[in-house]
């Protein structure tokens, strides 16, 4: 278990209980279990309480825990005979964007989305979930294909932002991340996205221009990253906290702004203290999200999914 | 709309811009460092005379360079919820906009006007850099979407001059929301058969470079202009990459692809026009110094 920052006194319990355990299971005479369980219940109600009421920077940090589900866990456990289709059909294959065709709930669909890989070598393959200009022309292929096929797409969307880099600014990352939110707009099928992690900027608006936007519980979606506008408006990147605070960036904040749809709740502690029951809560929200889209006609989805963001910014938050 | 208040008031408004400008103003080229009489520089669409270095022009300034006899009528913007997050950085939001207000005299970013162009009915619609930045918040988006509204109503076509940091980080997620709301707007044009140039001056990053301003029929750039994503020091900060030598300059883009022109800002209102009756099917234009137009411009 990795543990955050803030979560450093459940760490020290927890620890502690553990390493009682351990001393037991070396020792059958010492009976600590009456002492353990006590550390447990202490463990339990510390935990409740650290996730009652998450700041925008914490939840930030859950946003981004390295053992959270992403994209890659929720293909596998969520779809069936999933086929990547690689390729940008210009460039290269960025693999940083997962995306093929798959069946959900039996239905065929296109599967798009951001992976950030779970080790080093599997992190430095997925360049950390950050899209190169191929990412998105990938995207933008599937898209078609579905639309040509009349196949639903669901994206799921979990990125730090696009990739500062000299090459993928050579290959034109701002328009590729231009037609990918243009594409998003023209495909006459229901467009599901769902935020599992973090929505880093226009990398996250290139996929999530979509019919239904749902977003995990402690995931987050942004204009820039916290430590990204605490640079430029603090001029102080330590100003993280304030600048997550004042970007509203939680899934909470963006549901009352009328940015989302639906919140899916996360497990006690969140999604990397659960991940199954996390997995299982998408699945259900996609289940329902398609539903509420299907037989409808693709000139409607489109009109729709278009009002929608013409809509967008009538309602502000309470002061 | 009212033809005649609104032709009237372009002209008082030069009046009053020459009148606080002192005769005596010099202005240094930041590129060669040549001082350049102030009246020679904004005769020169402030292009520096010396070494040709596009300096920033105001909407203002562009469009009374743009239009014939100096005339355009104004297109409403509808005004968005002021302060939507109630953000406060080191400074309120609304105390910015109000410093932003007084520096620029203007009410946001963002400029949107209808008139001819060597008799060539255009929407047209310029950023403004010296307004935070030119970013893109609500109001930048709803200029868009009237922009292509009105475009579309009187069947013309729609050039945008950027300029911007990127999106304006004091309105959140709804400043990034006006990536897919302007794009919204361009494809009503774009499916109205009309023409959208985008002209791209310095600097034009981030997400507005990923939306409205990478989406043109034609996408031309003013000389040297940045244009990126990510800019340059954002490159060498994270990915410590060394950048070659005019990286993310309009003649780098021209270079690679990304640019259909790079256009002195001089000869951009020809060029434009030429391209914009060819893409409307309309005889050449008629060219030269035209009179103020006698009436309203056609409809
Ligand atoms: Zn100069």
């Amino acid at each position: 278990m990795n543990y955050l920052e803030f979560e450093k006194p459940l760490a020290e319990i927890e620890g502690k209980a553990e390493e009682l355990r351990a001393l037991a299971r070396a020792n059958s005479e010492m009976d600590v279990e009456k002492e353990a369980a006590a550390l447990d219940k202490k463990a339990d109600v510390l935990l409740k309480d650290l996730y009652k009421d998450l700041t925008p920077w914490r939840k930030c940090q859950v946003a981004r825990h390295p053992d959270r589900p992403h994209c890659k866990d929720y293909i596998d456990a969520l779809f069936t005979e999933y086929t990547p289709l690689a390729g940008d059909r210009n460039f290269a294959d960025d693999h940083a964007i997962m995306g093929g065709l798959a069946r959900f709930n039996d239905q065929a669909v296109v599967v798009i989305g951001q992976e950030k890989g779970n080790d080093t070598k599997s992190r430095i393959e997925r360049n950390f979930g950050m899209a190169r200009p191929e990412g998105y022309r990938k995207a933008i292929r599937l898209m078609d294909m579905a639309h040509r096929f009349g196949l639903p797409v669901v994206t799921l969307v979990d990125t730090p932002g696009a990739y500062p880099g000299k090459g993928a600014e050579e290959r034109g990352q701002a328009e590729a991340i231009a037609r990918s939110t243009e594409k998003c707009l023209q495909i006459g099928v229901p467009l599901i996205s769902v935020v599992i992690g973090e929505g880093g900027s226009g990398g996250a608006v290139a996929f999530a221009t979509a019919n239904r936007i749902a977003m995990l519980e402690h995931s987050v979606y942004s204009v820039i990253s916290p430590e990204g506008c605490a640079s430029i408006l603090w001029k102080d990147a330590e100003k993280m906290r304030e600048a997550a605070e004042a970007l509203r960036l939680t899934a909470q904040d963006l549901q009352k702004l009328g940015v989302i749809d639906r919140i899916i709740k996360e497990p006690l502690g969140g999604a990397q203290r659960g991940r199954k029951e996390t997995i299982e809560a998408v699945g259900k929200a996609l289940e329902t999200m398609l539903k509420e889209l299907s037989g409808k006609k693709p000139e409607v989805l489109i009109r729709d999914r278009r009002q929608k963001f013409l809509d967008m910014g009538s309602r502000g938050l309470a002061a | 709309m009212n033809w005649i208040s609104n032709y009237v008031r372009p002209k008082i408004n030069s009046l009053f811009s020459r009148r606080e400008v002192p005769e005596n103003l010099w202005t240094k080229c930041p590129e060669c460092g040549t001082m350049l009489f102030h009246r020679e520089l904004s005769d020169n669409l402030n292009v520096c005379t010396h070494c040709d270095h596009h300096m920033a022009i105001s909407p203002r300034d562009r469009f009374t360079a743009l239009f014939d006899g100096g005339v355009f009528l104004e297109v409403k913007v509808p005004e968005p919820l002021a302060d939507p997050l109630h953000f406060r950085d080191q400074k309120k939001y609304p105390d910015r906009m109000k410093a932003a207000q007084k520096a620029t005299g203007e009410k946001e970013a963002m400029l949107v006007a209808e008139g001819e162009v060597f008799r060539t009915p255009i929407i047209a619609v310029a950023q403004d850099f010296a307004f935070m930045g030119g970013s893109m918040g609500m109001y930048v988006g709803n200029a868009i979407v009237a922009a292509a509204e009105r475009a579309v109503k009187l069947k013309r076509p729609l050039v945008l001059f950027a300029a911007a940091g990127g999106a304006r980080m004091q309105e959140g997620i709804l400043s990034l929301m006006q990536m897919p709301r302007s794009t919204v707007a361009i494809q009503l044009l774009k499916e109205a058969g009309l023409p959208y140039v985008v002209v791209l001056t310095h600097p034009t990053t981030g997400g507005v470079t990923a939306s409205y301003a990478m989406l043109g029929d034609v996408q031309i750039a003013e000389p040297n202009a940045l244009i990126c994503f990510a800019g340059p020091r954002v490159i060498e900060q994270t990915i410590r990459e060394k950048l070659p030598e005019g990286f993310q300059r309009a003649e780098y883009l021209l270079d690679h692809g990304m640019l259909d022109r790079v256009t002195h800002r001089k000869a951009m209102k020809d060029e434009l026009v030429t391209i914009l009756r060819m893409l409307m099917r309309q005889t050449p234009a008629i060219r030269g110094e035209l009179p103020v137009p006698a009436d309203a411009p056609a409809r």
